[in-house]
């Protein structure tokens, strides 16, 4: 093959395999949502999980949570500091936006930066959107 | 057991204990996150422009591609176009059949004595390989492509699709990707064929089981993290868009797993210039893959010929001519 081919082979690869750095330079990445607890959770202060757990862990929580409900009607979930919470992403007081209460801060900011498109919201929903 | 494949396991299973070890004990996520994969890219990069050079540089003397069909011939004899490919545009078809779809491994055939009274060596078509190959670099391909989320905010549309159809059966929460489950079956299948068919295991060294481990450590942490001990996703992002952006920062609480993950990585990228992965390159320049099939219409000369210094037989005569016909031979030229 010709040297010239190669080369310009090459140069396209090396091109490539540095897309993340150029593709940074080139647009402006969002920066990283900061987590803040407003509204009743602000003084509320307890939670279903502790804070790294709660950024690690909640969607097994959830996925837990919505087998008990659905397949043995336990709705009851008692955290590990001795809290008790209803098993409810959405309805009423005692659920994770009842007390969380904007969902655009709570789950749509993460979940857009991680590029995490999960699927709650095709039967939930948001109960600031029903009023 | 067996040293060539017992060495790069341990060696495997160290590199692992290096990273958990030195972040969980040592915490040094500074070397392990930021120092390790800048160098494991600088080296991977240099590694591989430094090996594509040397091979561009050589020459390719001979026109050798290796053919399985009909050459162009006569018009009314069928040619078989990529097999046998004559102009550029066929070898282009046929490399690009070649990369995307492994063609040749394809054709693999294995070579067995019959299970029956006979007992006669027997050759027969064996597509096993050719499916974990493909199975392997294209769920490789994607794994490796679904990891750029982590280093682009807003994520490209191509990849969230890319994310939608390979999270597809929707299973669990996280929803369970199939190139992952498909990547780490793929690369255990290539190791169990190493390790069990004897043919194969007699020719495997430590080079081709050493790759295999990494992957399948890579796989298996990154299943680990994803579905099974779970990691601070948003942690993670904050400190891959420092990396790819010159400001990186440590994440809090995150663990030695991931730690040992990147690592491995690295490692892997470091590793791929110097060993047989360099096939990635390698394909794309192999001659008996490359070349158009087209000897017999075109004249190729060697590159490396140099004018040698001839004597002709007119030559000859003008040196001898006065002892020829001395001697009664038969000369062209009288005088």
């Amino acid at each position: 093959m010709k040297k010239n081919y190669i080369i310009a082979g090459l140069a396209i690869f090396v091109i490539i395999v540095l897309s993340p750095f150029w593709f940074n330079m080139v647009t402006t990445p969002m920066a990283a949502p900061k987590p803040e607890l407003l509204g009743k959770a602000a003084t509320t202060k307890k939670c279903v999980l502790d804070k790294y757990d709660m950024r690690a862990n909640h969607m097994s929580l959830l996925d837990t949570w919505r087998d008990s409900v659905v397949r043995s009607s336990d709705r009851k979930y008692t955290a590990a500091n001795g809290h008790s919470f209803n098993m409810s992403l959405s309805t009423g007081e005692n659920s994770c936006l009842g007390c969380h209460e904007d969902k655009a801060k709570f789950c749509d900011s993460c979940h857009t930066y991680a590029s995490v498109t999960p699927y709650c919201w095709e039967c939930h929903t948001n109960p600031k959107e029903i009023q | 057991m067996n040293q060539k494949y017992l060495i790069p396991l341990t060696t495997v299973f160290l590199l692992f204990l290096i990273a958990y070890t030195g972040v969980q004990g040592a915490g040094l996520q500074v070397f392990f996150g930021i120092v390790f994969p800048y160098l494991a890219v600088i080296a991977f990069l240099g590694g591989f422009v430094y090996k594509v050079f040397g091979w561009a540089s050589s020459a390719v003397p001979f026109r050798i591609p290796t053919t399985c069909g009909q050459q162009k011939s006569l018009p009314w004899i069928k040619q078989n176009c990529i097999d046998n490919p004559d102009t550029p545009g066929k070898v282009f078809l046929r490399m690009l059949l070649e990369i995307f779809l492994f063609r040749s491994l394809f054709r693999n055939t294995k070579a067995a004595f019959n299970r029956n009274e006979s007992n006669k060596l027997a050759y027969s078509w064996e597509i096993f390989l050719w499916l974990g190959a493909l199975a392997f670099h294209y769920s490789l391909l994607v794994v490796i492509l679904r990891h750029l989320r982590f280093f682009t905010a807003p994520v490209p549309a191509c990849l969230t699709w890319l994310e939608y159809f390979d999270g597809i059966i929707q299973l669990g929460l996280p929803g369970i990707f199939i190139s992952g489950i498909v990547l780490l079956a793929a690369t255990l299948f290539l190791l169990a064929r190493r390790i069990f068919d004897t043919k194969v295991s007699y020719i495997s060294q430590a080079a081709d089981y050493f790759p295999l481990f990494l992957i399948i450590a890579i796989a298996t942490s990154g299943i680990f993290m994803r579905y099974f001990t779970k990691v601070d996703v948003i942690g993670i992002k904050t400190f891959t868009m420092g990396l790819v952006t010159f400001s990186p920062v440590i994440p809090q609480g995150v663990g030695g797993l991931f730690y040992a993950h990147i690592f491995m990585v690295s490692v892997l990228f470091i590793y791929f210039p110097l060993s047989k992965l360099m096939h990635m390159g390698g394909v794309m320049l192999s001659p008996t893959r490359n070349m158009a099939n087209n000897t017999r219409a075109k004249r190729h000369v060697n590159p490396w010929n140099y004018d040698v210094k001839t004597h002709t037989y007119e030559e000859y005569e003008d040196h001898f001519r006065d002892k020829m016909i001395e001697a009664g031979l038969p000369v062209d030229k009288k005088e």
